[in-house]
């Protein structure tokens, strides 16, 4: 890459021509790579959408997403020269929002179904044992909600 | 004021920039943009920064929400998502995420310009990521239209039949207008008067008798016009039975709870292009400014915050496109 410096203030008297007073430039040829990138990715990521590799897909298309987020964020964003405290804010509200869903997911997961096909099972056990080849209660979701 | 920034304290955080304070007073008669309670241009830069970054923190937090009613929806109900995804369309969401990212290119070439102080080539960025905007949105309007005509929605129209919903949507619009009177109005003395206007024409007081028609087969009372041009006038021209069934409803594979995919559907991808107006609209107020001239080396911030804005809706699309329209 054409730039000299790293440090986001290292220029902010640095006038001659090339650079802003504050802030990073970064090179068109650093901004063109990141997004050639990203539109390769995104082609993957359709292909790979039409290739099974069972409960992976999923995985491998949030793995693509977080890849492509990761140099929107680096180079678009301008993270990379960006004061730390400015990544820590984003990472940390993105963990955060990670923790929240795992934690929804992982609650709502416990839940035993409350909707049937069918009987409840109590209801079920009454029915055979006093009106055997009675008509077995459907889903009304399944028709309409 | 600028006693102010001449405190210790002030001099204290600026001394990593080599400042004299007496240099503070300098600067602001030097930068006329810098405000009175910064010290330095880098100052206020930072400050901008962090205030956009904690903006952007909320962002994050406001989808992310969005993102744990996705996936507790997803993991209670896989068969439904992987069943569903096939009625969107991959080619334009495909297209879509092209035109943002290349929006977000373009605009990352407009803080570039910006910092450069090159005025012709930033309006033309900003005029591009504009135009990648317009482009999403209109995308964004064909793949909703055709979900809507079809009934590919959320909550219990999505199992009504569309076609027959239509024609319930008429029949109710037309019965809102004054609607005449099978059995008390003459027919009309003038043959030309056909359509809706003859029929708005009709006294408001006419409305009650049509009450009882409305209680047999749809738009009955609508349909039974003074005369028979006004009737073919309003016939829907559907070919289609009213009740056919439309695609999903016919296919005997439509899992349960079906429409709760499209419910996170638009509620994520609306919530999207609602950011993707707003975007249009600080767009637009910085290619008046930089129409103007009010950016260049020494201050583009609008810009930059602007296009980390326009960049974290980029991200969000980015997971939305797999998460909705990828799903194997």
């Amino acid at each position: 890459m054409a730039h000299s410096h790293t440090s986001a203030h290292g220029n902010a008297h640095a006038h001659a021509g090339d650079h802003p007073l504050v802030g990073h430039l970064v090179p068109v040829s650093t901004l063109v790579f990141t997004a050639c990138t990203l539109l390769v990715l995104t082609i993957i990521t359709v292909v790979v959408r039409y290739i099974d590799i069972g409960e992976f897909n999923v995985w491998v298309a949030i793995g693509i997403a977080v890849v492509k987020a990761a140099l929107v964020a680096t180079f678009f964003m301008h993270l990379r020269w960006d004061r730390p405290f400015n990544v820590l804010l984003f990472a940390g509200c993105t963990l955060f929002v990670i923790l929240m869903m795992a934690f929804c997911v992982l609650d709502t997961g416990q839940y035993r179904a409350t909707q049937y096909t069918g009987n409840p099972p109590v209801a079920q056990q009454t029915l055979d044992a006093n009106a055997p080849g009675a008509p077995i209660a459907q889903r009304k979701e399944e028709i309409n909600p | 004021m600028t006693q102010i920034t001449a405190q210790p304290q002030a001099s204290g955080h600026a001394s990593g920039h080599g400042h004299a304070d007496d240099h503070h007073s300098g600067e602001h008669a030097k930068y006329a943009f810098l405000a009175h309670h910064f010290d330095t241009p880098a100052q206020q830069f930072d400050s901008a920064k962090l205030g956009m970054w904690l903006f952007l923190a909320t962002e994050v937090l406001f989808f992310g929400a969005l993102f744990v009613a996705y996936a507790v929806l997803r993991s209670r109900f896989p068969e439904v998502f992987s069943y569903a995804s096939h009625y969107l369309d991959t080619v334009m969401g495909g297209v879509n995420t092209c035109v943002l990212i290349v929006s977000s290119l373009t605009m990352a070439l407009a803080v570039y310009f910006a910092q450069r102080g090159k005025k012709f080539a930033l309006v033309l960025c900003l005029w591009l990521t504009m135009g990648g905007a317009v482009g999403f949105l209109v995308i964004k309007y064909f793949e909703y239209t055709h979900k809507i005509h079809e009934n590919l929605v959320w909550g219990p129209s999505f199992y009504v039949p569309p076609h027959n919903h239509e024609g319930e949507l008429e029949a109710s619009v037309l019965s809102k207008a004054p609607a005449p009177a099978v059995n008390s109005v003459p027919a009309p003395t003038d043959p030309s008067a056909t359509g809706l206007v003859s029929l708005a024409a009709r006294p408001p007081a006419d409305a009650s008798a049509i009450k009882p028609a409305q209680s047999g087969p749809k738009g009955l009372g609508v349909w039974s016009a003074p005369t028979a041009a006004a009737a073919v006038a309003m016939e829907p021209q559907d070919p289609i039975p009213a009740e056919a069934p439309s695609d999903h409803l016919a296919d005997p594979k439509l899992p349960p709870n079906t429409h709760l995919f499209f419910a996170i559907y638009y509620a994520m991808t609306g919530l999207h292009g609602i950011h993707v107006v707003v975007g249009m609209i600080v767009i637009g107020m910085l290619i008046f400014r930089a129409t103007r001239g009010d950016f260049g080396p020494n201050y583009y911030t609008p810009v930059d915050l602007v296009g980390l804005y326009w960049h974290i809706v980029d991200l969000v699309w980015i997971f939305l496109f797999p998460l909705f329209y990828l799903i194997h």
